[in-house]
Formats: C-alpha cells, sequence, structure tokens
C-alpha cells in the first residue's frame, strides 16, 4: 500500500493524497481485496469503465501468469526434499507475515474494548464454534454496525 | 466441465467473503477446496497460499495455481475471473455511488463496525493456517522472528518470505 501511494498521489498525481485515504477505506469495507478494490476506484475516477477494466488486468495479469506457473512446477516437484523443506520454512514466515498485518491494522483501526470484544468474538466463531465465514461476517459485522451507530451529539457537531 | 463449474461457484462465492482482505475467505476455502472438493490437501494449500506471498499484484493469486490444477487452462482462467469478477463490478458500482453517500450516517458506522469483524477474520484465517504451517519449534521460532522484524524495521515482506524458505530448506532437509 506505500508502493501504491507512492506511485498514484506522488508521482503520478492521480489521485490527491485525501482522495487515496479515502479510496482506502470504501476498498476496506468492501468484499474484494484492498487493491484490486483500490485498481477499480482509480480506474473509474481516471476513465470510467475502461479504466477500471485496465487497472484490475494490470494488477492481476502479472501475478496470475506468475501463480499458474508456481503451480505447475509445484505439482511436478513439490515432492522433492528440497521443495518440501523450503516450503515449510515459507509457510511459517507467511504466519509471521500475516500477524504483523493483524498487529498493524489493530493499532491504526481499533478504538476502544467494544472494538477489541468484536475482534475476539470474530475469531472465536470461526476457530472454537466452527461457523461458517459467511455467518460470521454477518452476525458479528450487524451487532459491530449497530454498536457504532450515528449518534445524535455527532450529527449536531456538523452542523455548520 | 462439472469440475470447472464447482470451480467458478466457489470462487464467486469466496470472493465475497474477502472483507478487509482474501485472508479473511481463507477458513472457508480450507472446508470448500480441500474438504469438500478435494482439489488439494490442506499442506498443498498452504504452500501455495505462502508462494503466493512473492507474486507481485494482490497475495491471493494462489487461487489460479489452484483453478490450473482442477481444470487446466480453462479452469485457471474462469477461477480468476470469478474470484475477481463480482467484487470489482460491486467496487465499481459503490465506486459510483460513493459520492451520494457521502451525507448518509451510516456510512461511518459500517466503515467502523466492520474493521474489527475483518481484522478477527483476517486473524481466523491466520489460525487457521497456523495449524497446518506451524509444526514445532523451529516453524514456530520463524513466524516469531518475521512478525518481530516487520513491527520492528521497514523491510520488503518477499525478502522475509524468501528468508524462511532458506531457512526452511537448511533445518529441515532430511540428512
Amino acid at each position: 500500500m506505500p508502493y501504491l501511494r507512492d506511485r498514484l498521489v506522488t508521482k503520478r498525481q492521480w489521485v490527491e493524497d485525501k482522495e487515496f485515504v479515502e479510496m482506502l477505506s470504501i476498498s476496506q469495507s468492501l468484499p474484494g481485496l484492498n487493491a484490486t478494490n483500490m485498481a477499480i476506484l482509480v480506474g473509474e475516477k481516471l476513465s470510467g469503465a475502461l479504466g477500471s477494466l485496465a487497472a484490475i488486468l494490470g494488477m492481476c495479469l502479472p501475478g496470475a501468469a506468475f501463480m499458474a506457473m508456481v503451480g505447475i512446477f509445484y505439482r511436478q516437484h513439490g515432492d522433492h526434499p528440497w521443495t518440501s523443506a523450503g516450503l515449510k520454512g515459507v509457510a511459517a514466515a507467511a504466519v509471521g507475515l500475516i500477524l504483523s498485518t493483524v498487529v498493524q491494522l489493530s493499532k491504526k483501526s481499533l478504538a476502544g474494548r467494544w472494538d477489541f470484544v468484536f475482534m475476539a468474538l470474530t475469531v472465536i466463531a470461526v476457530n472454537r464454534l466452527h461457523q461458517s465465514v459467511p455467518r460470521t461476517l454477518v452476525g458479528v459485522g450487524i451487532v459491530a454496525i449497530l454498536f457504532h451507530h450515528p449518534r445524535r451529539t455527532e450529527k449536531e457537531d456538523t452542523r455548520p | 466441465m462439472n469440475q470447472i463449474l464447482d470451480l467458478v461457484r466457489v470462487f464467486a462465492f469466496l470472493s465475497l467473503l474477502t472483507v478487509g482482505g482474501g485472508m479473511a475467505a481463507f477458513p472457508e476455502m480450507k472446508i470448500l477446496t480441500v474438504d469438500v472438493h478435494k482439489w488439494l490437501t490442506f499442506p498443498q494449500l498452504i504452500h501455495l497460499y505462502s508462494v503466493g506471498q512473492l507474486a507481485p499484484g494482490p497475495n491471493m493469486m494462489m487461487i489460479v495455481s489452484i483453478g490450473e490444477w482442477a481444470g487446466g487452462f480453462l479452469g485457471a482462467v474462469l477461477t480468476l475471473l470469478a474470484f475477481f469478477g463480482p467484487t470489482a463490478v460491486l467496487a465499481f458500482v459503490v465506486a459510483r455511488l460513493w459520492k451520494r453517500l457521502e451525507k448518509w450516517p451510516w456510512r461511518r458506522s459500517i466503515q467502523q463496525g466492520l474493521a474489527p469483524v475483518s481484522i478477527g477474520l483476517l486473524l481466523a484465517g491466520c489460525f487457521t493456517m497456523a495449524r497446518g504451517a506451524i509444526t514445532g519449534l523451529e516453524t514456530a521460532t520463524i513466524a516469531v522472528g518475521v512478525l518481530l522484524i516487520l513491527l520492528q524495521y521497514k523491510v520488503n515482506p518477499a525478502l522475509l518470505v524468501v528468508g524462511g524458505g532458506i531457512i526452511g530448506i537448511l533445518s529441515f532437509l532430511p540428512k
């Protein structure tokens, strides 16, 4: 994401900084990966539907080609002792990488102890109670959204 | 042909679960691709996801590998479309509507409410993956090491993933 910001805001000046933050927050609350949602939003802003299409293709095709080749290689050589030893380490490193994302996102977007309760409820529902992801998403999501319902004081604050 | 239809159905469904990031769909992806359709094994899923961290672009490109295994070239292409198409259309529609929603007070509530849930889903996906990936002291050490380095320094995560692979070859290669 820092790389994306550098390219879009600083180098190309396709979007302003404030707009970038706004687009990012939309991307995060929609289903879909942040990177591809950003591509759609920026593409739409620059040149409509064609822009979105070009942006998402550019975003996806190199990685897709890469992973198709990785898949073919893995199918043929996955049992090789070198490959499986290396992949054990790669998978462990990926777990650490995801955990660091969890920590960074929590620092940035969780406010107050109730947000941590909602986060914990989500984890317990999926990992312990074996609820499906959609059921958890809708169930805990609705409670959390209602908890953060628009408050009257906020509306008064924004009055001119 | 049935296989391809299953691929499209499964990945279009999974795409709608990726709120906040691809990892949110991981527990459901494990159930559908490994347990239900048996396109690959759980360790294989973990390996492909992990190597996918090295791919350019979004970090869920391993879905293409699954599509290719289960349905060849056509499977790969349709999986890609099924996984990115629906959410792309949704994002496009929202991009059009968003200006109009700017004054809608619930917009902020939705963003604030979904934040903890999406982080929770990410963590749940991480735990699901850790169950298969963290098998002993060595793998736990690699994971904690990567976590601490990333929290402390600005490093390209791909380098650490490669580093993990090198440590893996050095420590797990049968002598």
